[in-house]
C-alpha cells in the first residue's frame, strides 16, 4: 500500500462500512424494528384511534381467546392453509415433474404460460375473480353449465359453503404455476448419475421418485411448504375484494389478517389489532419451526 | 408405439393445464373490449366488428385513471429506487467489510423476517400519523425503503466479489464508495434486474398499506382505486374488466422484458440453500 497513505483516504476507509450500512440501519430501526417492539406494548392497550388508550393488561388476549369471530378466522384461514399445502404443491410438482422431461419441447413457453398469473397482482387477481365466480354469467358458472349443463344461478360467493371452495381454487390458478418454478428449479439441480446409477439398479420410475428425487429436492420443496404456510396465513386481498369488507355470508371468508383490519381500521383498536398480529405471528413462527423440525432441516445428515 | 402415446398424453395434459392458465386471463382482455349489450350474448370476444371500447371510456369518465396509474408509477418506481440504493449499500457492507455490530444487525434483520408483516401495521399507523404523513406519498413510500429480503438478496450475491479486485482499486485510489459504485453495482446487475422486478411488482400490488393511509381520491393507487370501483361497479363487469386490464398490463411488460433475469433471482437463494 504506498499510493494515497494520507489520513483522510485512512478514515475514509475504516467508516466506510458504518456509513454504508447508517441509512438502513437507521429506516430499518424506525420502520421496522420500533412499530414490532411499539406492537407488544400496545397489545396491552385498548385504544380507540392513535390518541385514546387504557392499559388493560392481558385482558386483550383473554378476550381473543373466547372470541368467536377470532376462532372463525383462524378455522377459516387454517383450512385455506392446508389446502395450499396439500392440494397446491402436490400439483405444482406435478407440473414440474412433467416440465423436467427430458426432450420436451416449448418447455420456456410452457413455464412463461404456467407463470402468468404471478403477473396479475392479488388484488387484481381478486377483481377478476370476483366476476368470474359471479352469477350467472361468470365465467366458471357458464364454462360448468357449458360442460356439465350445471346451473348458472350458483352464487360462489353468496353461499357460505362455497366461499372456500372458491377462494382456494383462486389461489390454486395463481400459484401453482409460481410454486412450479422452484420445484423446476430443484429439479434441474438433482444429480444425473443418480438416476443412471439407479435405472443400473433396476429401480422403477416410482422408486426412483421416492428415492431419488424426492430427497435431492427436499431442501427446496420445505422451504416452499414454509413459504406457503406462512403466505397463507397472511391471506387478506383475496377475500377483501372477492367479497368486501364483512367476509361474505356467514363470514365464511373472514381471515386473521381480514379481523385484523377490521379491528384496527375499521373498529379503530390498534391495541387489539396488534394483538390479533402477535396471535397471528405465534402461530406462524410455530407451524414454521414444526414444518422445519419434522422434515429434518436440523439433523445432521450422516 | 408406446413412447408416442406417452408424447401424446405429456403434451396433452400440458396443453390442457396450460388452457386452465390462460382461460381467466383471456376473458379478462375479452370481457373489457365487449360492449354492455354483447356481454353475455358471447362468452369469449364478440366478432372483431362488434369490438367496443365503451368500457374503458367509461372506465375514463369514473375516475382519472391516467392520474391513478402515474401515481402508481411514481410511488413504486420511487420505492424500487430507494429500496435498491439502500439494500445494495447495505448488502455490500455485510459482505465485503468486517465491523462492529455487523453479527447483531444480521441476526435481528433475520430474525424480523420471521415475523409476518401485519403485526407492525398498528403501531406504524400510529407512527405515520404522529409524524403527519398520513394520507401522503411520503407516508407510503419510507416505511417502505428498506427492503431487508433485498439486503440479503444484495449481500448474497456479493459474496462472490473477489476481495482482489477491491483490494487493486483501493491500491488505485478507488474511494470505498467508488468500489460500490463502479465495481460492486456493475458486477451485480443481474441480481439488480431481478430484485426491480420483484419490488416493482410488490410494491404495484400492494393494497393493505395504502389503503390503511390514502385518503384523498387523487392520491389513490391501483388497487385502492380498483377495490372502490368494485364497491361502486359491482355490475358493471366490463368497466372492471378494463380497469383490471390497464391495471396489470405494465407489470407484464416489465415482466417481459425481465424475465431471465427474474427467474433466475427468483429461485437463486432457494436453490443455493
Amino acid at each position: 500500500m504506498n499510493r494515497p497513505a494520507g489520513s483522510l483516504f485512512a478514515a475514509q476507509h475504516r467508516l466506510a462500512p458504518y456509513l454504508f450500512v447508517t441509512p438502513f440501519v437507521v429506516l430499518f430501526c424506525t420502520f421496522g424494528l420500533y412499530p414490532l417492539i411499539k406492537s407488544v406494548v400496545l397489545s396491552f392497550y385498548i385504544t380507540s384511534g392513535p390518541r385514546s388508550q387504557v392499559f388493560v393488561w392481558f385482558d386483550n388476549f383473554r378476550f381473543l381467546l373466547g372470541d368467536p369471530d377470532f376462532h372463525k378466522a383462524v378455522w377459516n384461514t387454517f383450512v385455506f392453509a392446508v389446502f395450499s399445502v396439500f392440494l397446491q404443491l402436490p400439483l405444482s410438482l406435478g407440473l414440474a415433474l412433467l416440465l423436467n422431461r427430458k426432450n420436451l419441447r416449448g418447455r420456456n413457453v410452457f413455464r412463461l404460460c404456467f407463470f402468468s398469473p404471478r403477473l396479475v397482482g392479488m388484488v387484481f387477481v381478486g377483481v377478476l375473480f370476483s366476476v368470474i365466480f359471479a352469477a350467472p354469467y361468470g365465467l366458471l358458472n357458464v364454462g360448468l353449465h357449458g360442460l356439465f349443463g350445471a346451473s348458472l344461478e350458483r352464487a360462489w360467493l353468496q353461499d357460505p359453503h362455497l366461499v372456500m371452495p372458491a377462494l382456494v381454487l383462486t389461489a390454486l390458478w395463481m400459484y401453482v404455476g409460481f410454486n412450479m418454478i422452484y420445484f423446476l428449479a430443484a429439479l434441474q439441480n438433482v444429480d444425473r448419475t443418480l438416476y443412471e446409477a439407479a435405472t443400473v439398479d433396476g429401480a422403477n420410475a416410482w422408486q426412483q421418485f421416492w428415492h431419488v428425487t424426492l430427497p435431492g429436492i427436499k431442501p427446496v420443496a420445505v422451504f416452499v411448504v414454509v413459504l406457503s404456510t406462512i403466505g397463507s396465513f397472511q391471506l387478506f386481498e383475496l377475500p377483501y375484494l372477492m367479497l368486501g369488507n364483512n367476509a361474505g355470508p356467514d363470514d365464511a371468508g373472514l381471515t386473521v389478517v381480514m379481523y385484523l383490519y377490521q379491528n384496527g381500521f375499521v373498529t379503530g383498536d390498534l391495541g387489539y389489532a396488534s394483538t390479533i398480529g402477535w396471535t397471528l405471528a405465534a402461530m406462524v413462527l410455530v407451524l414454521a419451526l414444526a414444518q422445519m423440525y419434522l422434515s429434518g432441516t436440523w439433523k445432521k445428515e450422516p | 408405439m408406446g413412447k408416442a402415446a406417452g408424447k401424446i398424453i405429456l403434451y396433452t395434459a400440458l396443453a390442457f393445464v396450460g388452457f386452465l392458465t390462460l382461460v381467466p386471463l383471456i376473458w379478462l382482455v375479452a370481457c373489457s373490449v365487449k360492449g354492455a349489450e354483447d356481454f353475455f350474448r358471447y362468452t369469449f370476444f364478440p366478432p372483431i366488428s362488434r369490438f367496443s371500447l365503451a368500457n374503458f371510456v367509461s372506465l375514463f369518465e369514473q375516475m382519472p385513471f391516467v392520474r391513478l396509474m402515474m401515481n402508481s408509477l411514481f410511488v413504486a418506481g420511487t420505492t424500487v429506487m430507494v429500496q435498491l440504493f439502500f439494500s445494495s449499500l447495505g448488502g455490500f457492507a455485510l459482505a465485503k467489510y468486517e465491523f462492529r455490530g455487523k453479527k447483531i444487525i444480521m441476526v435481528v434483520m433475520l430474525a424480523t423476517m420471521m415475523i409476518p408483516a401485519q403485526v407492525m401495521l398498528a403501531p406504524l399507523y400510529e407512527l405515520i400519523c404522529r409524524m403527519n404523513l398520513a394520507d401522503t406519498y411520503l407516508g407510503l413510500i419510507v416505511p417502505g425503503a428498506v427492503s431487508v429480503f433485498g439486503m440479503f438478496l444484495f449481500r448474497q450475491s456479493m459474496l462472490q466479489l473477489p476481495d482482489e479486485l477491491l483490494q487493486a482499486g483501493r491500491i488505485d485510489g478507488c474511494s470505498e464508495f467508488g468500489l460500490y459504485w463502479r465495481i460492486a453495482i456493475p458486477i451485480s446487475r443481474p441480481m439488480i434486474g431481478a430484485f426491480c422486478l420483484i419490488a416493482f411488482m410488490g410494491t404495484w400490488n400492494s393494497f393493505l398499506w395504502p389503503q390503511i393511509i390514502l385518503q384523498s381520491n387523487l392520491k389513490f393507487t391501483l388497487p385502492i382505486a380498483l377495490n372502490q370501483l368494485v364497491g361502486l361497479q359491482r355490475q358493471d363487469y366490463g368497466v372492471l374488466m378494463a380497469g383490471t386490464l390497464l391495471s396489470v398490463l405494465p407489470v407484464a411488460v416489465l415482466f417481459l422484458i425481465l424475465q431471465k433475469e427474474f427467474l433466475s433471482g427468483l429461485t437463486a437463494g432457494a436453490v443455493k440453500g
